[in-house]
């Protein structure tokens, strides 16, 4: 079943086409890596898959809602972890995830018990009630992306969530990925690390606006003959 | 020649937070010396100490032999810094920043442009646009043509790299290694692994203390663990199943494959039983050669 589809979507900011007629579907439960060159269009084009930004012409649906007409329903049905972190630094763990809680809608007694579930799941017993900028980097990046799945969303949408953490809780982090897909989450991410890539069931690389490329990891490199993502990455993007 | 670089047991706390703890360095002359740790591992600290702009609490640093305390002024003159965050005059075109930096320091444009040719012509078609209105990558192009024009001795490089793709990434190291054949001493800091590669020698570093200063190729020599590889057709269960795995010490995700330690060295056909026994179909195990990123977390565990 597809959870987002794209049909020659494309976006116009005056002359400059900043996504340029782009097609594809990604599955329910799918790890889906959306890469590209900075300035390529993928935050241009993410915007228009979480409602942020209108599209210019083509077409677009996202848990099953039309990015044209629907955008209020659909940023109800997805999660969303920018790249910069979006979580009150001056409230506590627990102060946020009620916060956030009460934002997406939900009743009372479901956050109480959503907040007490996470807590313990991440593992942030002993610091529930400090405030949240004394956490350590991969912590806070960890609570942002449950408090993320907070709503039970059927997609989650990921900014660069890994930049600048330590490799193991980079790891830790891609763990909370794959926990959530198995789940049966949809996962649509962005990253500059290539290894990232390969945890990928499907990665498109956008250049200049379009979608040069779609496929699984092994695929990608068996049809570029590479014996890495980041050599198809460098092949693809810089032409 | 003068040592580039000599740090001595610095430490810097902010309130309760230790910086920096006992950190010291060489940097030699001529050399690309890459500061490689994650975000809050005290590398842009360090950073603003050797450019004089932070006092130490304890320990002494000297560049290109001058104090970093007493004599900050000629330290000043002779390097180049380029911080984390984009630092110049967003209100001034391109050309104008880069006029303006070489003013400030006493010289022109025309007379260091051979220093600058290779980055700057890229920018060259942009030059009277406002800088802050240029993407990232022309940013960064920008900001390390800034940091050069007065022909420093030594460079600075705060995450030049960081948020930039790949592609960009890969350009951005082969600007260096020019600029590092013309003499110029370099210190670099960056959160990617994979950078290491490029560097003459790294300094791993993380919650303020250094790791392990070697060559990228004898840090990777000095991985003691046995290392293998391993994939399967549903890598998220192998992940699960290797943690179970009696004879596993660490079982980690790395690109297509899991990096496997053993406690002791286990045969390849071992694992591959193990698995099997789990249910694992296209089990695939093979010894491999341990990376930079390797060596950083097995140092992060001791």
């Amino acid at each position: 079943m597809e959870v987002i589809s794209a049909h020659n979507l494309t976006k116009k900011f005056g002359n400059f086409t900043a996504v340029n007629a782009i097609t594809f579907e990604v599955q329910a439960g799918e790890i889906f890596g959306f890469l590209g060159a900075n300035g390529a269009g993928k935050t241009t084009a993410m915007k228009m898959l979480n409602g942020l930004l209108l599209p210019t012409s083509g077409e677009g649906r996202v848990a099953g809602y039309d990015v044209f007409k629907e955008s209020e329903k659909i940023k109800k049905s997805i999660g969303y972890m920018s790249q910069r972190f979006s979580l009150y630094e001056d409230l506590t763990v627990r102060e946020n995830i009620h916060f956030f809680g009460g934002i997406y809608g939900l009743k009372r007694q479901q956050v109480k018990e959503k907040t007490n579930l996470l807590i313990k799941d991440l593992e942030l017993e002993n610091v529930e009630n400090q405030l949240v900028k004394s956490l350590p980097l991969g912590w806070k990046q960890r609570l942002a992306f449950s408090i993320a799945l907070l709503h039970d969303p059927r997609i989650v949408f990921l900014d660069e969530p890994t930049g600048g953490v330590d490799p193991i809780t980079r790891r830790q982090f891609w763990e909370l990925i794959y926990k959530a897909a198995a789940a049966g989450v949809t996962v649509f991410v962005t990253t500059h690390y290539m290894d990232e890539a390969e945890y990928c069931n499907r990665v498109s690389i956008m250049v200049d606006g379009k979608i040069e490329a779609l496929d699984t990891p092994s695929r990608l490199k068996e049809k570029f003959g590479v014996g890495s993502m980041d050599e198809v990455f460098l092949k693809l993007a810089r032409g | 020649m003068q040592i580039a670089i000599k740090i001595s047991n610095i430490s810097k706390s902010f309130g309760k937070v230790k910086a920096l703890d006992d950190v010291s360095l060489e940097v030699q002359p001529g050399e690309l010396f890459g500061l490689i740790g994650p975000d809050g591992a005290g590398k842009t600290t360090l950073f603003r100490i050797v450019a004089t702009l932070l006092l130490p609490d304890t320990g002494n640093a000297q560049v290109l032999g001058f104090d970093v305390v007493k004599d900050y002024a000629q330290i000043r003159k002779r390097i180049g810094y380029m911080p984390g965050r984009f630092s110049l005059y967003q209100d001034l075109s391109v050309q104008e920043n880069l006029e303006f930096f070489a003013a400030i320091f006493g010289t022109t444009i025309e007379q260091n442009y051979h220093l600058v040719k290779d980055i700057y012509d890229q920018l060259k078609p942009f030059k009277n646009r406002r800088a802050g209105a240029l993407s990232g990558g022309m940013k960064q192009k920008l900001a390390l043509s800034c940091a050069l024009i007065h022909q420093p001795e030594f460079l600075l490089l705060d995450e030049p790299t960081t948020g930039v793709d790949a592609v960009s990434r890969k350009e951005f190291w082969e600007m260096l290694a020019r600029i590092k054949s013309l003499g110029i001493s370099i210190l670099v800091s960056t959160p990617y692994m994979d950078e290491a590669s490029r560097c003459d020698r790294i300094a791993l570093i993380q919650h303020g203390k250094i790791l392990s200063v070697d060559t990228p190729s004898g840090l990777v020599k000095s991985f003691e663990k046995p290392l293998l590889a391993v994939r399967s057709a549903d890598m998220y269960k192998l992940l699960h199943d290797l943690r179970e795995f009696d004879k596993t010490d660490t079982a980690f995700p790395f690109g297509e494959y899991l990096h496997l330690t053993t406690k002791g060295r286990v045969g390849e056909e071992e694992v591959a039983v193990f698995l099997t026994k789990k249910g694992h179909e296209n089990v695939e195990v093979k010894p491999v050669v341990a990376t930079v990123e390797d060596c950083f977390m097995a140092l992060m565990q001791n």
